[in-house]
């Protein structure tokens, strides 16, 4: 390592000036001065320095969790390369969840979205995953707040009335009522959304939302070959009110905490909050089997229950509905009408 | 100024003794005291020795890329008058968790350095390094003139020593505080100010998540009246802001706090009215949980905006549709990818003058619920925007053709970093790799210098790249590429490129010491979870070393693996910092 340019000055030959020294301490940033590259990156809280404040350590000092890798997406990667230590992952990432409010890691994020993620991918600071956290509650009340107020005058405002929709604490302001927001998928849609069931005060309400987001939102992701045909079948249900009635080929169907799907509307609107995971819109033709399913609750062990494609059809489920369909004219209304239907003993009901 | 140096330097050469009384080098010294940019006085230093002195003499201003390329103590003995230095620490990838915990880049010792060398110094900029609560009040009381402080993506210290700076540093006009790992232990530190001191020009709070004293803000806020930066934290409401805005019409930066108070008709229009009156915005973020319904009251203030960073509002198409009418000016768009197509569709319809966009995922986990931005709006975009040239952009599909659309509207890309987020993912509607999209761009796009790539890729993309991308300087790859050709490409060309950042890469240590003879010339390679082995590093550290390689290993890997490679040149020989996981080789 010389430093012949460095201090130079005694020397006195032009050739003691160093390229190396300038490179090193010269070199401009040649990204947006101002803003910085706020590139974005997930961090994962891995404790502070040592004797400094709290955040939650991992396991091992100096030692960081590495949960998967492209490693473990094999159509990814095509070289062959060690398998890293993945026994500490799980744990770290449990403990993982909890957070310092500073570099707290999104992989517990994305653990508590379900799915599988790949350190540091995609490329987001953990400062903005930790902001997003808290966005994502309010993400879907945005959309009913805008649905909703949309109906009003551009000049009217909210007024400091109850609605509470999200939750925000404001400097001694009452909190409002916490939001639930579940996932909401729609058969032969990609496009999912999320609804807070707490921003909605009944079935009807909620049913509504739902044929918003799904109908009345014109999707502008060049649908592929086959999702046009979907899009196509849905534009022939033209009459929004009569989605979830029973009346359309479509009906809302619900996972609950026990992993069973559920028809919509079979049990009081409170209790329903307190049991749904997430709610799918299902095409009648895959919905027969949720009757069935119901009766067997008692005597089957609690296991997740997968999608409609294991469920034995139900031909009189469909043809009850196809007779009501004509005198029904709301989804309340219809619901109430499935309820009357001897789908499962009171038991079923009844949560620990 | 590259002219005028070699002008200067033939008028020299031919009138060698007339020189010295013609040129005392206190005019040279005066002279060279304007040039403000880096890369002219590296140039201008190099001429000869009188005027390597008088450069380093009349620099005020030191700019360190990679904190152990150099010495703290080299940097002061070759420029005695620094008053201002920018120093950045962590490669890159630790911003995604990839770096060990206690990796290093810790200022301690060069603020050491710098209260002995450099008793005046003025200002600190620091990016990802690690900084404690000592240091900073080591830093606030060593200095009696310091002047600014910002802090970019560091971790370390908590707001305990934001308040030792607010409470020491008399001359204080920059506290600029931006999305590091704090520890946030409560608003107080902003109370420390005195009631004097009333310098303060820029202050960005807007990382921090606790409540602060609003009854302190507005004081100083109403004291500072050269204030121009305001950026709040989110605990900030649309009524105290404001009350903020009434005392300081003049911000030209704003970034507000949580907008989404309810608020009565006669708040929203006095908030309305306030806004109006700020005729200096240029900048405008924040906008935590924006209610569609009260953006209106910004369009008054948008007449200017040329910066609009809505990264942390989740707004719908429709919303930013209306927004963007107000702001013709535009040149720097930053938005969450709620808005979709339809919403870059309006960008581009409203923003002809727009220079940058960023799209950032707001679900980017959710792999079941897929909306965001697709390749149409980036085309939607590129078509009303003819002069962008910086695009980040977080999406879940795209195609060849879309991005060949899109560098044909608008060639003069100097920043392309494109996310596919699903790793490895191909053109959509064809299948193929992604090669033919990132061809296009470093064809059409002379002027490229930094890139993102993703998506299935195989090594031509990378022979493209090597080929084609003449002023590339930092390049990202993850997931891509097909053999060590593909690395060995883009270390074979490029002959600009200074970062390399690689990861999840099929790239071993044939490719590794392809780039022999070009680290020196660039600032610093990354890669990780390749192909590379501990004896492909230790051979490149042995033929080359006047560069750092070190190797970060992992728990439970193969000895023989080189899990995290960091290579970069360094003066300053090998650290004596690092942590038992970082070998040094």
């Amino acid at each position: 390592m010389e430093g012949s340019g460095v201090g130079g000055s005694e020397s006195g030959s032009m050739s003691t000036v160093s390229r190396d020294d300038n490179m090193v301490v010269s070199s401009e940033d040649s990204s947006c001065p101002d803003e910085s590259e706020l590139e974005l990156g997930l961090g994962l809280s891995l404790g502070g320095k040592s004797g400094g404040f709290k955040m939650h350590q991992l396991s091992k000092g100096g030692q960081f969790a590495r949960i998967l890798t492209a490693k473990d997406f094999p159509s990814v990667i095509s070289a062959a390369s060690p398998s890293s230590s993945s026994s500490s992952s799980s744990s770290s990432l449990s403990r993982a969840n909890v957070t310092a409010g500073t570099k707290r890691t999104a992989d517990s994020v994305a653990a508590a979205n379900g799915s599988s993620q790949v350190v540091g991918w995609p490329p987001i600071r953990a400062y903005r995953m930790n902001s997003m956290v808290n966005q994502e509650k309010n993400l879907a009340a945005e959309g009913f707040n805008s649905t909703m107020v949309n109906h009003k005058s551009e000049t009217s405002m909210v007024e400091k009335t109850t609605a509470g929709i999200g939750k925000y604490q404001n400097n001694g302001n009452t909190k409002l009522r916490k939001s639930l927001f579940v996932k909401a998928n729609m058969d032969g849609i990609p496009i999912g959304r999320k609804v807070d069931l707490n921003a909605h005060e009944s079935y009807e309400k909620l049913a509504k939302t739902l044929e918003d987001m799904f109908l009345k939102t014109t999707s502008s992701v060049n649908p592929t070959g086959s999702m046009t045909l979907e899009l196509g079948a849905m534009k022939k249900i033209t009459r929004p009110s009569k989605l979830l009635d029973g009346s359309s080929d479509f009906v809302l169907t619900y996972e609950d905490r026990e992993g069973d799907w559920m028809l919509v509307g079979d049990v009081p609107w409170e209790m329903f909050l307190s049991s749904v995971k997430r709610l799918r819109i299902m095409r009648t033709s895959e919905a027969t089997g949720l009757a069935p399913q119901l009766q067997e609750r008692n005597q089957r062990q609690k296991s997740y229950v997968p999608t409609h494609e294991t469920l034995p059809s139900l031909k009189t489920f469909a043809e009850t509905k196809s007779a009501i369909r004509d005198s029904m004219n709301s989804w309340q209304m219809g619901m109430m009408v499935e309820m009357s239907k001897p789908l499962c003993n009171s038991e079923c009901y009844v949560r620990p | 100024m590259g002219s005028y140096s070699s002008e200067l330097k033939r008028s020299k050469d031919s009138d060698e003794s007339a020189r010295r009384s013609s040129f005392p080098d206190e005019v040279l010294e005066r002279v060279l005291s304007l040039l403000k940019s880096h890369r002219d006085r590296s140039s201008v230093s190099l001429v000869c020795k009188d005027w390597y002195n008088a450069e380093r003499w009349s620099r005020t201003h030191v700019f360190i890329g990679n904190c152990y390329s150099v010495s703290p103590e080299i940097v002061a003995r070759r420029f005695p008058r620094i008053r201002s230095v920018t120093l950045k620490g962590k490669p890159r990838f630790s911003d995604f968790n990839l770096v060990p915990e206690n990796w290093g880049a810790d200022i301690h010792a060069w603020l050491v350095v710098f209260a002995a060398k450099y008793p005046f110094l003025e200002e600190l900029r620091l990016k990802r390094m690690a900084i404690s609560d000592e240091s900073l009040e080591f830093l606030a009381i060593s200095f009696p003139n310091f002047k600014a402080l910002s802090l970019l993506s560091c971790d370390g210290f908590s707001t305990n020593g934001l308040a030792a700076i607010a409470t020491h540093c008399k001359n204080l006009t920059e506290l600029d505080i931006q999305e590091n790992g704090i520890d946030d232990k409560g608003g107080s530190w902003l109370s420390c100010f005195p009631e004097s001191f009333t310098s303060l020009e820029v202050l960005n709070f807007a990382n921090l998540t606790s409540d602060i004293n609003f009854d302190a803000l507005e004081k100083l806020v109403g004291r500072c009246k050269s204030m121009r930066v305001l950026k709040l934290n989110r605990s900030v409401s649309l009524e105290q802001l404001q009350r903020l805005l009434v005392s300081a019409p003049q911000l030209a930066e704003l970034g507000t706090g949580s907008f989404s108070q309810e608020l009565t008709i006669h708040e929203y229009e006095d908030l309305e009215s306030t806004l109006s009156n700020c005729k200096n915005m240029h900048t405008l973020s924040g906008l935590w949980d924006a209610k569609g319904i009260y953006l209106p009251a910004l369009y008054p203030a948008c007449s200017h905006l040329t910066f609009l960073n809505l990264s942390y509002a989740a707004l719908q198409s429709v919303e930013l549709a209306k927004l963007l009418a107000h702001c013709p000016r535009l040149k720097r768009l930053w938005v969450l990818d709620t808005v979709e197509d339809k919403g870059l569709e309006a960008v581009g319809l409203n923003c002809p003058l727009l220079e940058e966009l960023r799209v950032f995922p707001a679900d980017p986990f959710d792999d079941e619920i897929v909306h965001g931005v697709t390749e149409a709006g980036f085309v939607a975009v590129s078509f009303g925007c003819p002069r962008l040239h910086y695009v980040l952009y977080f999406c879940r599909q795209m195609t060849n053709a879309a991005v060949a659309t899109i560098v044909q509207n608008c060639p003069d890309f100097t920043h392309f970093r494109l996310c596919i987020m699903n790793p490895g993912q191909p053109d959509y509607l064809t299948n193929e790799p992604m090669d033919e999209a990132f061809g296009a761009v470093v064809k059409t796009c002379t002027k490229l210098q930094r890139l993102s790539v993703s998506g299935l890729l195989t090594d031509l993309t990378f022979e493209y790249i090597g080929r084609y991308a003449k002023n590339l300087e930092t390049l990202s790859v993850a997931f891509a590429g097909r053999s060590d050709w593909g690395m060995q490409c883009v270390l074979g060309g490029c002959p600009k490129l200074r970062k390399l950042e690689i990861r999840d890469c099929p790239f071993g240590n044939a490719a590794l010491l392809s780039g022999l003879e070009k680290y020196e010339s660039m600032r610093s390679l990354w890669m990780s979870a390749c192909n590379v082995t501990m004896n492909g590093c230790r051979l490149l550290a042995r033929e080359m070393p006047r560069l750092n390689v070190e190797v970060m290993k992992e728990d439970g890997s193969d000895d023989s693996q080189a899990d995290k490679v960091y290579v970069y040149r360094s003066i300053a020989g090998p650290r004596r910092d690092a942590p038992p996981s970082v070998l040094t080789l």
